[in-house]
Protein backbone atom coordinates (compact mmCIF):
# COMPACT_ATOMS: atom_id res chain seq x y z
CA UNK A 1 0.00 0.00 0.00
CA UNK A 2 1.60 3.20 -0.73
CA UNK A 3 1.92 6.16 2.26
CA UNK A 4 -1.06 8.33 0.16
CA UNK A 5 -3.86 5.42 1.03
CA UNK A 6 -4.51 5.80 4.69
CA UNK A 7 -4.62 9.54 4.37
CA UNK A 8 -6.29 10.09 1.23
CA UNK A 9 -8.98 7.09 3.09
CA UNK A 10 -8.74 9.50 6.47
CA UNK A 11 -9.16 12.34 4.26
CA UNK A 12 -12.20 10.98 2.35
CA UNK A 13 -13.50 9.80 6.07
CA UNK A 14 -13.03 12.87 7.73
CA UNK A 15 -14.79 14.92 4.81
CA UNK A 16 -17.73 12.76 5.36
CA UNK A 17 -17.93 13.94 9.06
CA UNK A 18 -17.44 17.73 8.12
CA UNK A 19 -20.31 17.19 5.79
CA UNK A 20 -22.63 15.35 8.16
CA UNK A 21 -21.70 17.85 10.79
CA UNK A 22 -22.21 20.77 8.63
CA UNK A 23 -25.68 19.19 7.53
CA UNK A 24 -27.06 18.84 11.29
CA UNK A 25 -25.87 22.24 12.02
CA UNK A 26 -27.95 23.71 9.32
CA UNK A 27 -30.86 21.90 10.40
CA UNK A 28 -29.93 23.07 13.62
CA UNK A 29 -29.97 26.63 12.49
CA UNK A 30 -33.30 26.59 10.09
CA UNK A 31 -34.95 25.13 13.17
CA UNK A 32 -34.04 27.58 15.41
CA UNK A 33 -35.11 30.49 12.36
CA UNK A 34 -39.02 28.64 12.52
CA UNK A 35 -38.54 28.92 16.21
CA UNK A 36 -37.44 32.78 16.08
CA UNK A 37 -40.33 33.39 13.27
CA UNK A 38 -43.28 31.90 15.24
CA UNK A 39 -42.19 33.78 18.65
CA UNK A 40 -41.94 37.00 16.36
CA UNK A 41 -45.26 36.23 15.09
CA UNK A 42 -46.81 35.42 18.36
CA UNK A 43 -44.99 37.92 20.73
CA UNK A 44 -43.82 40.34 18.78
CA UNK A 45 -46.62 42.70 19.76
CA UNK A 46 -45.65 42.33 23.47
CA UNK A 47 -42.13 42.99 22.60
CA UNK A 48 -42.78 46.06 20.77
CA UNK A 49 -41.95 44.61 17.56
CA UNK A 50 -44.99 43.42 16.11
CA UNK A 51 -45.37 41.26 12.84
CA UNK A 52 -47.58 43.67 10.43
CA UNK A 53 -50.20 42.75 8.58
CA UNK A 54 -49.20 45.34 5.98
CA UNK A 55 -46.00 43.39 5.47
CA UNK A 56 -47.95 39.60 5.32
CA UNK A 57 -50.22 41.13 2.62
CA UNK A 58 -47.17 42.44 0.70
CA UNK A 59 -46.03 38.86 0.98
CA UNK A 60 -48.77 37.17 0.05
CA UNK A 61 -49.19 39.10 -3.25
CA UNK A 62 -45.26 38.36 -4.21
CA UNK A 63 -45.27 34.77 -3.28
CA UNK A 64 -49.20 33.61 -3.52
CA UNK A 65 -50.71 35.74 -5.57
CA UNK A 66 -48.48 36.28 -8.45
CA UNK A 67 -48.22 32.64 -8.15
CA UNK A 68 -51.36 32.44 -9.40
CA UNK A 69 -51.13 31.97 -13.68
CA UNK A 70 -48.22 29.82 -13.25
CA UNK A 71 -49.75 27.22 -10.78
CA UNK A 72 -53.09 27.25 -12.34
CA UNK A 73 -51.79 26.46 -15.59
CA UNK A 74 -49.65 23.73 -14.51
CA UNK A 75 -52.32 22.08 -12.46
CA UNK A 76 -54.63 21.96 -15.48
CA UNK A 77 -52.11 20.89 -17.89
CA UNK A 78 -51.44 18.46 -14.63
CA UNK A 79 -54.86 16.89 -14.35
CA UNK A 80 -55.18 16.50 -18.24
CA UNK A 81 -52.06 14.43 -18.57
CA UNK A 82 -53.51 12.08 -15.73
CA UNK A 83 -56.91 11.87 -17.50
CA UNK A 84 -54.76 10.65 -20.61
CA UNK A 85 -52.51 8.37 -18.99
CA UNK A 86 -55.09 7.28 -17.07
CA UNK A 87 -58.00 6.53 -19.52
CA UNK A 88 -54.48 5.18 -21.93
CA UNK A 89 -53.67 2.51 -18.56
CA UNK A 90 -57.18 1.91 -17.56
CA UNK A 91 -57.99 1.09 -21.27
CA UNK A 92 -56.23 -2.45 -21.07
CA UNK A 93 -58.50 -3.83 -18.71
CA UNK A 94 -61.72 -2.16 -20.00
CA UNK A 95 -62.40 0.31 -16.81
CA UNK A 96 -61.52 3.48 -18.39
CA UNK A 97 -64.41 5.20 -16.63
CA UNK A 98 -62.73 4.12 -13.18
CA UNK A 99 -60.31 7.21 -14.08
CA UNK A 100 -62.68 9.53 -12.04
CA UNK A 101 -61.37 7.94 -9.32
CA UNK A 102 -57.85 7.86 -10.09
CA UNK A 103 -57.53 11.77 -10.91
CA UNK A 104 -59.76 13.01 -7.92
CA UNK A 105 -57.92 10.55 -5.61
CA UNK A 106 -54.25 11.35 -6.88
CA UNK A 107 -54.58 15.28 -7.45
CA UNK A 108 -56.14 16.12 -4.34
CA UNK A 109 -53.55 14.01 -2.33
CA UNK A 110 -50.94 14.33 -4.21
CA UNK A 111 -49.83 16.40 -7.35
CA UNK A 112 -51.84 19.70 -6.61
CA UNK A 113 -49.96 19.93 -3.18
CA UNK A 114 -46.32 18.64 -4.82
CA UNK A 115 -47.38 20.89 -8.09
CA UNK A 116 -47.63 23.73 -6.08
CA UNK A 117 -44.94 23.29 -3.53
CA UNK A 118 -42.46 22.94 -6.19
CA UNK A 119 -43.44 25.88 -8.19
CA UNK A 120 -43.65 28.28 -5.28
CA UNK A 121 -39.98 27.36 -4.49
CA UNK A 122 -38.87 27.79 -7.97
CA UNK A 123 -40.34 30.95 -7.92
CA UNK A 124 -40.34 32.33 -4.61
CA UNK A 125 -37.90 30.14 -2.83
CA UNK A 126 -35.22 31.86 -5.12
CA UNK A 127 -36.17 35.08 -5.00
CA UNK A 128 -36.07 35.45 -0.99
CA UNK A 129 -32.47 33.57 -1.13
CA UNK A 130 -31.81 36.66 -3.58
CA UNK A 131 -33.10 39.38 -1.63
CA UNK A 132 -31.59 38.48 1.33
CA UNK A 133 -28.46 37.84 -0.10
CA UNK A 134 -28.08 40.67 -1.32
CA UNK A 135 -29.28 42.85 1.43
CA UNK A 136 -26.56 40.62 3.27
CA UNK A 137 -24.00 42.18 1.39
CA UNK A 138 -25.49 45.28 0.72
CA UNK A 139 -25.01 45.67 4.86
CA UNK A 140 -29.10 46.34 4.51
CA UNK A 141 -28.98 43.42 7.10
CA UNK A 142 -26.91 45.62 9.75
CA UNK A 143 -28.72 48.22 9.10
CA UNK A 144 -31.91 46.88 9.51
CA UNK A 145 -30.24 45.73 12.96
CA UNK A 146 -28.79 48.95 14.11
CA UNK A 147 -32.13 50.56 13.55
CA UNK A 148 -33.56 48.24 16.44
CA UNK A 149 -35.60 45.90 13.59
CA UNK A 150 -34.68 42.43 14.52
CA UNK A 151 -34.08 40.84 10.71
CA UNK A 152 -36.30 37.35 11.52
CA UNK A 153 -38.83 39.52 12.52
CA UNK A 154 -39.02 41.92 9.63
CA UNK A 155 -38.09 39.96 7.04
CA UNK A 156 -38.87 35.98 8.08
CA UNK A 157 -41.85 36.19 9.95
CA UNK A 158 -44.06 37.99 7.17
CA UNK A 159 -42.77 35.66 4.65
CA UNK A 160 -43.69 33.01 6.87
CA UNK A 161 -47.13 33.92 7.52
CA UNK A 162 -47.90 34.54 3.88
CA UNK A 163 -46.62 31.39 2.96
CA UNK A 164 -48.59 29.55 5.89
CA UNK A 165 -51.44 31.15 4.34
CA UNK A 166 -51.15 31.34 0.46
CA UNK A 167 -49.95 27.84 0.12
CA UNK A 168 -53.08 25.86 1.19
CA UNK A 169 -55.15 28.54 -1.02
CA UNK A 170 -52.89 27.80 -3.83
CA UNK A 171 -53.55 23.92 -3.40
CA UNK A 172 -56.91 24.22 -3.55
CA UNK A 173 -57.20 26.16 -6.27
CA UNK A 174 -54.31 23.87 -7.95
CA UNK A 175 -57.13 20.97 -6.99
CA UNK A 176 -60.03 22.30 -9.07
CA UNK A 177 -58.11 23.49 -12.04
CA UNK A 178 -56.39 19.85 -12.28
CA UNK A 179 -59.89 18.06 -11.95
CA UNK A 180 -61.09 20.89 -14.49
CA UNK A 181 -58.15 19.65 -16.98
CA UNK A 182 -59.07 16.27 -16.18
CA UNK A 183 -62.89 16.70 -16.71
CA UNK A 184 -62.62 18.35 -20.18
CA UNK A 185 -60.09 15.67 -21.32
CA UNK A 186 -62.55 13.13 -20.27
CA UNK A 187 -65.43 14.96 -21.74
CA UNK A 188 -63.94 14.79 -25.30
CA UNK A 189 -62.28 11.15 -25.25
CA UNK A 190 -64.96 9.29 -22.97
CA UNK A 191 -68.40 11.85 -24.05
CA UNK A 192 -68.46 12.26 -20.28
CA UNK A 193 -70.09 15.84 -18.99
CA UNK A 194 -67.86 17.48 -17.14
CA UNK A 195 -71.53 17.99 -14.56
CA UNK A 196 -71.40 14.16 -14.02
CA UNK A 197 -67.20 13.96 -13.50
CA UNK A 198 -67.64 16.94 -10.74
CA UNK A 199 -70.37 14.39 -9.32
CA UNK A 200 -68.41 11.68 -9.29
CA UNK A 201 -65.65 13.08 -8.03
CA UNK A 202 -67.31 14.75 -4.73
CA UNK A 203 -68.56 11.06 -4.25
CA UNK A 204 -65.15 9.35 -4.62
CA UNK A 205 -63.74 12.27 -2.28
CA UNK A 206 -63.72 12.29 1.49
CA UNK A 207 -63.06 15.57 3.25
CA UNK A 208 -59.76 14.05 4.54
CA UNK A 209 -58.07 13.60 1.16
CA UNK A 210 -58.45 17.67 0.49
CA UNK A 211 -57.19 18.30 3.87
CA UNK A 212 -53.72 15.89 3.71
CA UNK A 213 -53.02 17.77 0.35
CA UNK A 214 -53.93 20.95 2.49
CA UNK A 215 -51.46 19.84 5.62
CA UNK A 216 -48.71 19.09 2.74
CA UNK A 217 -48.47 22.80 1.58
CA UNK A 218 -48.36 23.73 4.89
CA UNK A 219 -45.11 21.64 5.37
CA UNK A 220 -44.33 22.87 1.80
CA UNK A 221 -44.73 26.40 2.90
CA UNK A 222 -42.27 26.16 6.06
CA UNK A 223 -39.73 24.45 4.01
CA UNK A 224 -39.76 26.62 1.38
CA UNK A 225 -39.72 29.56 3.77
CA UNK A 226 -36.71 28.45 5.83
CA UNK A 227 -34.36 27.07 3.27
CA UNK A 228 -34.81 30.47 1.17
CA UNK A 229 -34.03 32.26 4.26
CA UNK A 230 -31.69 30.25 5.52
CA UNK A 231 -29.45 30.19 2.67
CA UNK A 232 -29.42 33.92 1.98
CA UNK A 233 -28.88 35.04 5.78
CA UNK A 234 -25.71 32.44 4.74
CA UNK A 235 -24.45 34.67 2.06
CA UNK A 236 -20.96 36.28 2.89
CA UNK A 237 -18.74 36.21 -0.58
CA UNK A 238 -20.74 38.75 -2.58
CA UNK A 239 -22.66 38.71 -5.63
CA UNK A 240 -21.00 34.71 -6.38
CA UNK A 241 -22.56 33.91 -2.94
CA UNK A 242 -25.65 34.95 -3.99
CA UNK A 243 -25.94 33.35 -6.91
CA UNK A 244 -24.62 30.37 -5.25
CA UNK A 245 -27.44 30.86 -2.69
CA UNK A 246 -30.11 31.26 -5.30
CA UNK A 247 -29.25 27.99 -6.85
CA UNK A 248 -29.20 26.17 -3.51
CA UNK A 249 -32.23 27.77 -2.50
CA UNK A 250 -34.36 26.47 -5.06
CA UNK A 251 -32.16 23.05 -5.42
CA UNK A 252 -32.34 22.00 -1.91
CA UNK A 253 -36.24 23.42 -1.39
CA UNK A 254 -37.40 21.30 -4.14
CA UNK A 255 -35.49 18.42 -3.21
CA UNK A 256 -36.32 19.45 0.54
CA UNK A 257 -40.22 19.29 -0.62
CA UNK A 258 -40.12 16.07 -2.59
CA UNK A 259 -38.15 14.09 0.48
CA UNK A 260 -41.23 15.88 3.07
CA UNK A 261 -43.89 14.44 0.85
CA UNK A 262 -42.47 11.38 1.05
CA UNK A 263 -42.10 10.71 4.56
CA UNK A 264 -45.36 12.51 5.38
CA UNK A 265 -47.41 10.25 2.71
CA UNK A 266 -45.43 7.48 4.98
CA UNK A 267 -46.78 8.52 7.42
CA UNK A 268 -50.65 9.33 6.84
CA UNK A 269 -51.65 7.05 4.15
CA UNK A 270 -50.45 3.47 6.03
CA UNK B 1 -17.09 58.70 34.71
CA UNK B 2 -20.70 59.02 32.92
CA UNK B 3 -19.98 62.37 31.62
CA UNK B 4 -18.45 59.83 28.69
CA UNK B 5 -20.91 58.85 25.68
CA UNK B 6 -18.33 56.54 25.12
CA UNK B 7 -15.93 54.36 27.30
CA UNK B 8 -14.24 51.06 26.04
CA UNK B 9 -12.45 49.31 28.13
CA UNK B 10 -9.65 46.93 27.92
CA UNK B 11 -11.66 45.59 24.55
CA UNK B 12 -9.99 42.37 23.11
CA UNK B 13 -12.45 40.46 20.13
CA UNK B 14 -11.31 37.37 18.40
CA UNK B 15 -11.98 36.58 14.62
CA UNK B 16 -11.94 32.59 15.04
CA UNK B 17 -8.23 32.31 16.55
CA UNK B 18 -7.46 34.99 15.17
CA UNK B 19 -6.75 38.07 17.78
CA UNK B 20 -8.34 41.06 15.46
CA UNK B 21 -8.60 43.90 18.62
CA UNK B 22 -6.42 44.05 21.92
CA UNK B 23 -6.75 46.01 24.91
CA UNK B 24 -8.74 49.00 23.67
CA UNK B 25 -9.64 51.43 25.55
CA UNK B 26 -10.57 55.15 25.10
CA UNK B 27 -13.53 57.11 25.25
CA UNK B 28 -15.38 60.20 24.07
CA UNK B 29 -17.22 62.62 25.63
CA UNK B 30 -20.64 64.55 25.10
CA UNK B 31 -20.89 66.59 22.35
CA UNK B 32 -17.55 65.79 20.78
CA UNK B 33 -16.78 64.36 17.45
CA UNK B 34 -14.38 61.31 17.81
CA UNK B 35 -12.77 60.21 14.77
CA UNK B 36 -11.24 56.58 14.78
CA UNK B 37 -8.29 56.69 12.52
CA UNK B 38 -5.88 53.43 10.68
CA UNK B 39 -4.89 51.74 7.52
CA UNK B 40 -6.79 48.71 6.05
CA UNK B 41 -6.71 46.01 7.95
CA UNK B 42 -5.77 48.03 11.76
CA UNK B 43 -9.08 47.00 12.64
CA UNK B 44 -11.21 49.94 12.78
CA UNK B 45 -13.77 48.40 11.31
CA UNK B 46 -14.02 45.67 13.46
CA UNK B 47 -14.00 48.14 16.30
CA UNK B 48 -17.14 50.08 14.75
CA UNK B 49 -19.14 46.86 14.37
CA UNK B 50 -18.77 46.14 18.40
CA UNK B 51 -19.36 49.52 19.47
CA UNK B 52 -22.46 48.87 17.49
CA UNK B 53 -23.34 46.09 19.15
CA UNK B 54 -23.31 43.67 16.48
CA UNK B 55 -20.76 41.13 17.22
CA UNK B 56 -20.02 39.77 20.83
CA UNK B 57 -16.61 40.49 22.02
CA UNK B 58 -14.10 38.13 23.68
CA UNK B 59 -13.76 40.34 26.81
CA UNK B 60 -13.17 44.03 27.91
CA UNK B 61 -16.46 46.40 27.94
CA UNK B 62 -18.08 49.19 25.48
CA UNK B 63 -20.14 51.54 27.11
CA UNK B 64 -22.46 53.90 25.63
CA UNK B 65 -24.27 56.40 27.26
CA UNK B 66 -23.61 54.98 30.45
CA UNK B 67 -24.32 51.42 29.93
CA UNK B 68 -22.59 48.22 29.04
CA UNK B 69 -23.94 47.44 25.75
CA UNK B 70 -21.88 43.71 26.39
CA UNK B 71 -24.08 43.04 29.47
CA UNK B 72 -27.44 44.10 27.93
CA UNK B 73 -30.57 42.18 27.76
CA UNK B 74 -32.13 42.23 24.08
CA UNK B 75 -34.91 44.81 25.22
CA UNK B 76 -32.15 47.43 27.08
CA UNK B 77 -30.28 47.40 23.65
CA UNK B 78 -33.71 47.81 21.89
CA UNK B 79 -34.12 51.02 23.80
CA UNK B 80 -30.64 52.03 23.37
CA UNK B 81 -30.73 52.16 19.60
CA UNK B 82 -33.38 54.44 19.25
CA UNK B 83 -30.38 56.91 20.59
CA UNK B 84 -28.25 55.44 18.08
CA UNK B 85 -27.83 56.39 14.39
CA UNK B 86 -25.09 54.65 11.93
CA UNK B 87 -24.27 55.25 8.49
CA UNK B 88 -22.36 52.81 6.75
CA UNK B 89 -20.15 52.86 4.31
CA UNK B 90 -21.36 51.79 1.44
CA UNK B 91 -25.25 53.81 2.69
CA UNK B 92 -27.38 50.54 3.66
CA UNK B 93 -30.43 52.46 2.11
CA UNK B 94 -33.06 49.65 1.80
CA UNK B 95 -33.29 49.37 -2.21
CA UNK B 96 -36.65 48.22 -2.49
CA UNK B 97 -37.88 51.16 -0.86
CA UNK B 98 -37.78 54.57 -1.97
CA UNK B 99 -35.13 57.23 0.01
CA UNK B 100 -38.10 59.01 1.87
CA UNK B 101 -39.32 55.35 2.91
CA UNK B 102 -35.82 54.97 3.84
CA UNK B 103 -35.78 57.77 5.89
CA UNK B 104 -39.35 57.46 7.10
CA UNK B 105 -38.62 53.75 8.74
CA UNK B 106 -37.02 54.30 11.97
CA UNK B 107 -39.75 56.35 12.96
CA UNK B 108 -42.11 54.10 11.32
CA UNK B 109 -40.55 51.33 13.81
CA UNK B 110 -40.11 53.18 16.67
CA UNK B 111 -42.67 55.83 17.29
CA UNK B 112 -46.36 55.61 17.37
CA UNK B 113 -46.51 59.00 15.31
CA UNK B 114 -49.61 59.71 12.44
CA UNK B 115 -48.45 59.67 8.56
CA UNK B 116 -48.19 63.36 8.20
CA UNK B 117 -45.72 64.20 11.12
CA UNK B 118 -43.32 61.17 9.88
CA UNK B 119 -43.47 62.51 6.66
CA UNK B 120 -43.23 66.11 7.68
CA UNK B 121 -40.07 65.05 10.13
CA UNK B 122 -38.09 63.09 7.44
CA UNK B 123 -38.33 65.50 4.83
CA UNK B 124 -36.81 67.63 7.20
CA UNK B 125 -33.69 65.54 7.95
CA UNK B 126 -33.49 64.97 4.00
CA UNK B 127 -33.39 69.37 3.80
CA UNK B 128 -30.54 68.82 6.49
CA UNK B 129 -28.33 66.48 4.32
CA UNK B 130 -29.72 69.03 0.96
CA UNK B 131 -31.58 66.37 -0.49
CA UNK B 132 -35.28 68.36 -0.47
CA UNK B 133 -37.61 66.66 -3.51
CA UNK B 134 -35.94 63.02 -3.55
CA UNK B 135 -37.78 61.27 -1.25
CA UNK B 136 -39.66 59.50 -4.21
CA UNK B 137 -36.95 58.14 -6.21
CA UNK B 138 -35.40 55.06 -5.43
CA UNK B 139 -31.68 54.25 -4.40
CA UNK B 140 -30.53 52.58 -6.98
CA UNK B 141 -31.32 56.63 -8.77
CA UNK B 142 -28.98 58.49 -6.80
CA UNK B 143 -25.49 59.31 -6.85
CA UNK B 144 -22.63 58.23 -4.54
CA UNK B 145 -22.55 61.79 -2.43
CA UNK B 146 -26.71 60.87 -2.41
CA UNK B 147 -26.54 57.94 -1.11
CA UNK B 148 -24.34 59.00 1.56
CA UNK B 149 -26.27 61.48 2.67
CA UNK B 150 -29.15 60.11 2.50
CA UNK B 151 -27.89 57.42 5.30
CA UNK B 152 -27.08 60.50 7.51
CA UNK B 153 -30.69 61.45 7.12
CA UNK B 154 -31.90 57.91 7.80
CA UNK B 155 -29.29 57.70 10.93
CA UNK B 156 -30.43 61.07 12.55
CA UNK B 157 -34.10 60.97 11.64
CA UNK B 158 -34.86 59.79 15.49
CA UNK B 159 -32.58 63.05 16.64
CA UNK B 160 -29.90 60.17 18.39
CA UNK B 161 -27.18 61.33 20.87
CA UNK B 162 -24.59 58.62 19.17
CA UNK B 163 -23.93 59.19 15.27
CA UNK B 164 -21.58 56.42 14.00
CA UNK B 165 -19.94 57.21 10.24
CA UNK B 166 -18.42 54.77 8.65
CA UNK B 167 -15.98 56.40 6.17
CA UNK B 168 -18.17 59.32 4.71
CA UNK B 169 -15.45 60.21 2.07
CA UNK B 170 -14.80 56.52 0.15
CA UNK B 171 -15.47 57.19 -2.93
CA UNK B 172 -17.12 60.60 -2.73
CA UNK B 173 -15.10 63.38 -4.93
CA UNK B 174 -13.63 65.72 -2.85
CA UNK B 175 -15.92 68.51 -3.10
CA UNK B 176 -18.75 66.20 -1.93
CA UNK B 177 -16.18 64.76 0.66
CA UNK B 178 -15.55 68.19 2.00
CA UNK B 179 -19.35 68.77 1.92
CA UNK B 180 -20.08 65.68 4.04
CA UNK B 181 -17.45 67.04 6.45
CA UNK B 182 -19.24 69.93 6.71
CA UNK B 183 -22.53 68.03 7.19
CA UNK B 184 -20.84 66.45 10.41
CA UNK B 185 -19.47 69.60 12.20
CA UNK B 186 -23.32 71.30 11.31
CA UNK B 187 -25.02 68.55 13.13
CA UNK B 188 -22.97 67.84 16.17
CA UNK B 189 -23.15 71.90 16.79
CA UNK B 190 -26.76 71.87 15.94
CA UNK B 191 -27.81 69.03 17.82
CA UNK B 192 -25.17 68.18 20.11
CA UNK B 193 -24.54 64.58 19.02
CA UNK B 194 -21.39 62.77 19.98
CA UNK B 195 -19.87 61.59 16.10
CA UNK B 196 -17.50 58.62 15.93
CA UNK B 197 -16.37 58.65 12.23
CA UNK B 198 -14.33 55.95 10.62
CA UNK B 199 -12.09 57.18 8.03
CA UNK B 200 -8.63 56.92 6.43
CA UNK B 201 -8.88 60.08 5.34
CA UNK B 202 -6.30 62.35 6.92
CA UNK B 203 -7.68 65.46 5.87
CA UNK B 204 -11.40 64.83 6.65
CA UNK B 205 -10.23 63.38 9.98
CA UNK B 206 -8.02 66.68 10.85
CA UNK B 207 -10.73 69.09 9.82
CA UNK B 208 -13.51 67.53 11.91
CA UNK B 209 -12.24 65.86 14.47
CA UNK B 210 -12.31 66.97 18.30
CA UNK B 211 -10.24 64.06 19.58
CA UNK B 212 -8.59 60.88 17.47
CA UNK B 213 -8.08 57.66 17.61
CA UNK B 214 -5.04 56.00 15.99
CA UNK B 215 -5.34 52.48 15.38
CA UNK B 216 -2.86 50.09 14.08
CA UNK B 217 -3.07 46.45 14.05
CA UNK B 218 -5.46 45.95 16.48
CA UNK B 219 -4.01 47.95 19.29
CA UNK B 220 -4.75 51.65 20.01
CA UNK B 221 -0.93 53.33 19.53
CA UNK B 222 -2.72 57.04 20.49
CA UNK B 223 -6.10 58.59 21.41
CA UNK B 224 -6.07 62.03 22.47
CA UNK B 225 -6.93 65.87 21.37
CA UNK B 226 -6.27 66.22 17.64
CA UNK B 227 -3.34 68.72 18.25
CA UNK B 228 -1.49 66.50 20.41
CA UNK B 229 -2.09 63.64 17.69
CA UNK B 230 -1.28 65.93 14.82
CA UNK B 231 2.09 66.79 16.56
CA UNK B 232 2.85 63.50 17.72
CA UNK B 233 6.52 62.06 17.35
CA UNK B 234 5.43 58.38 17.78
CA UNK B 235 6.56 56.82 14.02
CA UNK B 236 4.04 54.38 13.75
CA UNK B 237 1.76 57.76 13.45
CA UNK B 238 4.51 59.62 11.61
CA UNK B 239 4.19 57.20 9.07
CA UNK B 240 0.50 57.12 8.96
CA UNK B 241 0.35 60.76 9.01
CA UNK B 242 3.34 61.92 6.06
CA UNK B 243 1.95 59.06 3.96
CA UNK B 244 5.30 56.78 4.22
CA UNK B 245 5.27 53.41 3.58
CA UNK B 246 5.77 50.95 6.35
CA UNK B 247 9.33 50.25 6.57
CA UNK B 248 9.43 47.65 9.67
CA UNK B 249 11.99 45.35 10.60
CA UNK B 250 11.35 42.23 9.73
CA UNK B 251 11.44 39.94 13.09
CA UNK B 252 12.30 36.20 10.87
CA UNK B 253 10.72 33.89 13.69
CA UNK B 254 7.56 35.64 13.81
CA UNK B 255 7.65 35.46 10.20
CA UNK B 256 7.84 31.63 10.19
CA UNK B 257 6.07 31.45 12.54
CA UNK B 258 3.08 33.13 10.54
CA UNK B 259 4.20 30.89 7.33
CA UNK B 260 3.82 28.22 8.85
CA UNK B 261 1.38 28.20 11.27
CA UNK B 262 -1.33 26.62 9.07
CA UNK B 263 0.60 23.88 7.73
CA UNK B 264 1.58 21.89 10.20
Amino acid sequence: MTPEAPNSLLAFVAGIGQRAVGAVREVGYLSALLFEAFYWLLMGHRRRQPVRLRAIFKEAVGVGVNAIPIVGLASFATGMMLAIQGIYSLRTFGAEDQVVLGIALSVTREFAPLITGIFVAGRSGSAIAARIGTMQISQEIDALRVIGINPVRYLVAPLLAAMLLTLPALTIMSDLLALLGGALYCAGELSLPPAIFFSRVFEALVIDDVLQGVAKSLVFAVVITLIGCGNGFGVTAGAEGVGRATTRAVVLGSIGIILADMVFTFLTSR
Amino acid sequence: MSSHAIEVCDLVTHYGPRKILDEINFTAAQGEIMVIMGGSGSGKSTLLRHLLGLHQPTSGSIKLLGKDITKMSADEMFDLRKNMGVAFQGGALFNSMTVGENVELPLREHTKLDDATIKIMSRMKLEVVNLAGFEDLMPSELSGGMIKRAALARAIVMDPKLLFFDEPSAGLDPVASAELDDLILTLRDAMNMTIVVVTHELESAFKIADSITVLDQGRILMSDRTPAVRASTHPRIRALLDRTPRSDVLDADEYMERLTREVS
